[in-house]
């Protein structure tokens, strides 16, 4: 789908309000017809970085590029981008179809040209015979298609969501993460999503930006950024992780939770304090004699489709996920292969 | 000044009534609940709104349509259409048809009304030039003034709204302020009081905060994000105020218009101080019918003819903001 040529190029960008500093040095590309999701906590800049692009923040310092050319100076209303809000910002005293073609009278298009692309909107948002309604007399996921249609109407080269969906149920924001993916595809329209839901972010994206405190911790595809997390703070936020302390004894051998386990990193160096993550579904459990390590059953959670359980091994309480269930203060064994544990640089060093 | 009209016994005899039906209703409310509820703090003020409001009304009501002696009449009416009603009539009585018809139409009153609609439109209108820039202005997030100029806005209304007057008139006196300033650089004196201009300045000054807070009020309220959604969608910063910032004020712009509109027909003191008895107004015709002519059956007429107008108007600007969101008197 996406093409190799950058729409959008982020070029060390910097942003202070009252000289706090909410992004330092920012850089990334946007490819296009691309869809590429800024994830991380709330103020750790991602909607900051979202605005630069929309031209409602002037950046500290950097270039924003489109198509190569500076835009940082370019006001909102002449960028080929289009921005649906976080909560909306539908205005309230126009109905449905007014606020759809609200940027196509701006345009002087004729009348039925208006009507025409309007209607088509409504349509793809699944909204027909909405027009004449008034916003505030809708529900949270219309508002949220109205948003989206008044935007896509505009044929933007990049849509900039802000969370769109954080304030839908989740059965709702399931079928409209589907909803818009599709829709992306189907328009060829170049994707910039903000959100702090890691599962949504992995459903969506072709590209996601973790960010931390005004920095971009990892880019990458989302199964790159699942499987190899960059660091104890990403794996976390991504999925849930056990995290622990370790050390790395030389390369494709690392010790933890007090015994040695084979793995496949190298180039630590030897006898080096490393960060160890496991994901709880890489745990297998077995018998209690060929156990790895030999723990026990703390608590147990039915989750749907599996079992959450956290199991003591003395050193350390590992969060495992597995669909069959060990009763409450059993003895297991816990094996983990080689190619599922992760070994990465101490937090600390790895955030700079 | 006291005149010659009574009080028509029934209002003496409805305000003991009222004093009875109180004192009986709040004793069987504390003995039917076994103590003091919390509604029974209001009951004060529904007594006062009695006394004080309502009854009031009714006695408007009740000289409007009476005449001297208490007799039921329109002749109070007929006068305000035509001024010289009653003296053609008693010349009718006196002389006959002939004589009566010599007597010309009074236009008096009409021509007040009509007036003063002027004025306060005027007022109105100019208030709304000069608050709707100052209220965009005080509520725009960027500008570090802002909340300075909300203090400037506010601290005059502190002062007594007659000293306001009284201070114009030492700035605009032929002796006064500004004048001493023009002699001095040599343009020579102006005559600057006792005319349109001189009450039309100081009504704006008077009532432009009552125009300026609602607007403001609704302006601060609006989400920045909606006019983010315009610059968005192609608006530049003129676009956005005529198709988003301007109508979504609309509800306080409606509450400021009435708030300035309402006072301004029926002020009396700033016509008389600035305007020096040249220009006469509404409110200072039912003044002056009650207190110079003791007229009360006259005066109540033209009193009644005024709330008239200010309910017929009230209802028609409540139909363009049906929500009353601009929060104002509406």
């Amino acid at each position: 789908m996406m093409e190799k040529e950058h729409l959008i190029d982020l070029k060390h960008i910097s942003k202070e309000y009252d000289g706090v500093t909410v992004l330092d040095d920012i850089s990334l590309y946007i490819r296009k017809k691309e869809f590429v999701t800024l994830l991380g906590p709330s103020g750790c800049g991602k909607t900051t970085t979202l605005r630069i692009i929309g031209g409602f923040e002037t950046p500290t310092s950097g270039e924003v590029l489109f198509e190569g050319k500076d835009i940082v100076s370019l006001p909102p209303y002449k960028r080929r981008v289009n921005t649906v809000f976080q909560k909306y910002a539908l205005f309230p005293h126009l109905n449905v179809y007014d606020n759809i073609a609200f940027g196509l009278k701006l345009k002087k298009m004729s009348k039925a040209e208006i009507q025409k692309r309007v209607d088509y909107m409504l349509d793809l948002v699944n909204l027909a015979g909405y027009g004449k309604r008034r916003v505030d007399a809708l529900s949270g996921g219309q508002q949220q298609r109205v948003a989206i249609a008044r935007s896509l109407v505009n044929e933007p080269e990049v849509l900039l969501l802000d969370e769109p969906l954080g304030a839908l149920d989740l059965k709702l924001r399931k079928d409209m993460q589907l909803e818009l993916k599709s829709m992306q595809q189907r328009l060829g329209i170049t994707f910039l999503y903000v959100t702090h839901d890691q599962e949504e972010a992995l459903t969506m994206s072709d590209t996601i930006v973790v960010m931390r405190d005004g920095h971009i911790l990892q880019i990458g595809d989302p199964k790159h950024i699942y499987d190899e997390p960059a660091n104890a703070f990403v794996a976390d936020f991504i999925g849930e992780s056990n995290i622990l302390r370790g050390e790395m004894i030389h390369d494709e051998l690392v010790s933890f939770a007090g015994r040695e386990f084979p793995c496949v990193d190298f180039g630590f160096g030897e006898h080096v304090p490393v960060d160890v993550v496991i994901r709880p579904e890489d745990i297998m459990l077995v018998g209690e004699d060929v156990g790895q390590l030999v723990g026990t059953v703390q608590s147990v959670l039915f989750k749907g489709v599996h079992y959450e359980m956290m199991i003591d091994c003395g050193t350390f309480t590992f969060k495992v996920h597995s669909t069959t269930m060990e009763p409450q203060g059993s003895k297991v064994g816990l094996n983990v292969v080689p190619f599922n544990i992760h070994i990465m640089k101490p937090m600390k060093e790895a955030g700079k | 000044m006291i005149n010659n009209l009574q009080l028509p016994p029934w209002a003496l005899w409805a305000m003991v009534l009222a004093l009875i039906v109180f004192i009986a209703m709040v004793v069987i409310s504390v003995r039917r609940n076994h103590g003091i509820k919390r509604s029974l703090f209001a009951s004060p003020y529904i007594l006062w709104m009695f006394i004080f409001t309502l009854l009031p009304c009714v006695l408007i009501a009740y000289y409007a349509f009476t005449d001297v002696n208490g007799h039921f009449t329109l002749d109070n009416f007929s006068s305000f259409w035509d001024s010289n009603y009653i003296m053609r009539e008693n010349l009718r009585s006196v002389a006959g048809d002939e004589m009566a018809a010599t007597v010309a139409r009074g236009s008096v009153n009409v021509d007040t009304l009509v007036y003063s609609l002027w004025m306060a439109l005027l007022c109105t209108v100019v208030s709304l030039i000069l608050g709707y820039p100052a209220a965009l202005f005080m509520a725009d997030r960027k500008m570090k003034l802002g909340p300075t100029l909300v203090v400037l806005f506010i601290i005059p209304m502190w002062m007594n709204f007659l000293l306001r007057t009284i201070a114009w008139m030492s700035l605009l006196e032929d002796n006064g302020l500004i004048n001493a300033f023009l002699e001095r650089i040599g343009v020579g004196k102006v005559q600057l009081m006792y005319n349109q201009q001189a009450v039309l300045l100081g009504m704006v000054y008077n009532f432009l905060p009552f125009m300026v807070f609602p607007i403001y009020t609704s302006l601060s309220k609006m989400d920045p994000k909606l006019a983010e959604a315009a610059q968005d969608l192609g608006c530049n910063d003129m676009l956005t105020l005529l198709k988003v910032t301007m109508p979504l004020s609309l509800p306080g712009v409606i509450s400021g218009i009435t708030m300035v509109f309402m006072p301004s027909v029926t002020t009396f003191f700033i016509p008389r101080v600035l305007g020096g008895g040249n220009t006469r107004m509404f409110g200072d015709l039912i003044e002056s019918t009650f207190k110079t002519a003791g007229n009360w059956n006259l005066g109540s007429a033209l009193s009644l003819i005024m709330m008239v107008l200010i309910l017929i108007s009230l209802s028609i600007l409540r139909k363009a903001d049906p929500n009353g969101e601009g929060g104002g008197i509406v």
